[in-house]
């Protein structure tokens, strides 16, 4: 398949044409979506309106955008006026947004062409998709196994090639750990980077919309589209879009990076030789290497399984059967919302509005979520220690490669751990990348992680481009 | 080692967050949860006495426009998504218990 610039270009100088770009997308979809479970959504009629859009605009001579024509996948937990958004709960099914997200708005400008809406865990809550209430989205390198989650659905049609590009929300590692799974590009942006208005809020002050992509440039090219500030979202940085595509080519010669110890630990070998490849990729391209330990990461499951649900405990009381979604009838409102409630949200869910519920309550509050909100303190002060030595960090994306679906299941610790590396620098409000590098087990893709301060996407990205580059991809 | 979380407690959590549990689930759960609080006392390894609590990466300010006049979402679009509505509104059960 086409990267998303060639096909930009080939549309915009009528090689080709959104619509038929369009075409190739669906029937894609088409082949492998019973079979995968990747879109739960597919909105042909508003897909082919926006193709017809992009290429009304060209026929006239005008430019179309940096994405025109190209088809793309949205995370069903980002609402698109009119279109059915469920985040992966039956406590929203069938409702249709009024409203359309920032980065929908911003897509459409740049003539992009969303295809549907992909499966997610159930309110962007898990590692694996399996808390889809509508079914598991199956890794379409190995459909055993899971494709990671919670935008398991995302990566798995770019890595089915049936987008070149999709939009994801990562929390914990929910862009990261899917796009390692997958073997695909993923970007978690500094927090404020891109609007969150119009995604499904999950918990607040750590969520964070970012591009999956096949290669480093398609990532960079869809980043800064996505990215700039944006008035309806008051936790938006002030700045307009960085440069990205710019610095692509910068390389790492003269940088240091730092490569942490808690970043590698209790990974499997083959992950942790991966990233020691990676280590000698960026030292052959001219950079320093040091090794760093930064004690202060290893409390951040603690802290995020905390700080998380408690903000979803909170965002979630919205579902409460009156103003969308489920309602399930009963005598009076309370009964009314208990049932809803009861009906409505899956296992891992109900879980997380407990466990926030109770970190949150008079009595625990100093104990478990203060006590997190420190540690969390401590996290963007060690992070930064760091940064003085050095330009950038390298660690693993994940613990593993993709799991049996069913293995974890069961085991919502063992499910949490897959985030270990992730979670950091969303407490942290950072930027990290995932570039695959590498295989394991079974052939199974590798995704080595960089993690940069806040705003120091070029960079990533530039660096990501030295890895791609030194593993063979053009 | 017994769980740091009690029974009781789950139930108390659970209605409050307006939820209801099967024993099956109460029970489940309860043991569930402990593991995630359990794992959560690793915290206690760090001296926090002094430490300022963060609950938000960059500081938040408020942030303030000017007053002007500007579309709204369509009331008829919004309540057509609603569960039920009459009149231009939200339409709820009884709220209120019959007069004694």
């Amino acid at each position: 398949m086409k990267t998303a610039v060639q096909i930009a270009s080939d549309v915009q100088r009528g090689a080709s044409s959104a619509d038929e770009q369009l075409s190739l997308s669906l029937e894609a979809v088409r082949a492998r979506n019973e079979e995968l479970h990747v879109f739960l959504y597919v909105d042909e009629d508003g897909a082919r309106e926006a193709a017809a859009r992009v290429d009304d605009v060209i026929a006239k001579g005008d430019n179309a955008g940096p994405l025109a024509g190209v088809p793309i996948a949205i995370k069903d937990n980002v609402c698109q006026r009119g279109v059915p958004t469920t985040c992966g709960s039956k406590i929203l099914q069938g409702w249709r947004p009024p409203y359309s997200a920032t980065v929908i708005d911003r897509l459409l400008a740049a003539g992009a062409v969303p295809v549907g809406k992909t499966n997610l865990d159930e309110f962007a809550m898990g590692s694996s998709t399996e808390n889809s209430a509508f079914g598991p989205t199956r890794n379409p390198l190995c459909p055993s196994r899971v494709p990671g989650g919670s935008s398991g659905g995302s990566a798995a049609a770019v890595a089915a090639d049936m987008t070149p590009l999709a939009i994801g929300s990562d929390t914990g590692g929910s862009i990261r750990q899917p796009a390692a799974l997958c073997g695909i590009v993923g970007m978690k942006p500094t927090y404020g980077l891109v609007s969150r208005y119009g995604l499904i809020a999950f918990s607040s002050s750590l969520d964070q919309i970012g591009p999956f992509a096949k290669t480093v440039t398609d990532a960079a090219t869809l980043l800064e589209v996505l990215a700039g500030h944006d008035p309806m979202d008051s936790t938006s940085l002030p700045e307009p879009s960085p440069s990205l595509v710019a610095h692509l080519n910068d390389g790492v010669a003269g940088k240091r990076i730092g490569v942490v110890t808690e970043l590698i630990e209790g990974a499997d070998d083959e992950i942790v030789n991966e990233v020691r490849r990676a280590l000698q990729a960026f030292r052959d391209a001219g950079a320093t290497v040091v090794e760093l330990s930064i004690p202060e990461l290893r409390l951040g499951l603690s802290a995020y399984y905390l700080i998380a649900p408690a903000e979803a405990s909170s965002n979630l009381a919205r579902y409460d059967g009156v103003r969308y979604g489920l309602r399930v009838d009963a005598a009076d409102v309370t009964a009314m919302n208990e049932a809803t409630r009861t009906a409505g949200f899956g296992d891992e869910v109900k879980r997380r509005i407990m466990l926030g519920t109770y970190a949150l309550s008079a009595g625990y509050y100093d104990a478990y979520y203060g006590q997190a909100l420190k540690v969390r303190t401590q996290m963007i002060d060690a992070f930064a220690r760091a940064y003085r030595e050095v330009d950038f960090l390298v660690g693993a994306t994940t613990p593993t490669v993709a799991f049996a679906i069913g293995e974890k299941a069961s085991n919502p610790m063992a499910m949490y751990l897959s985030d270990v590396f992730t979670i950091p620098t969303n407490l942290a409000g950072e930027a990290a990348i995932t570039v695959p590098f590498g295989t394991g087990e079974a052939d199974l893709p590798i995704g080595v992680q960089l993690l940069g301060p806040g705003r120091s996407e070029a960079q990533l990205l530039s660096a990501a481009r030295v890895l791609e580059l030194a593993d063979g991809r053009p | 080692m017994s769980s740091p979380l009690r029974r009781e407690e789950v139930a108390h959590v659970a209605k409050l967050a307006r939820l209801s549990l099967t024993d099956a689930e109460l029970d489940l759960f309860t043991e569930q949860l402990g593991q995630v609080l359990e794992h959560a006392n690793d915290m206690n390894s760090l001296n926090l006495e002094g430490v300022v609590a963060t609950a938000h990466p960059f500081g938040l300010t408020n942030v303030v426009r000017s007053d002007e006049v500007r579309a709204s979402l369509d009331r008829d679009e919004v309540l057509a998504m609603a569960p039920d509505a009459q009149d231009g509104r939200f339409a709820v059960p009884r709220i209120m218990g019959e007069a004694p």
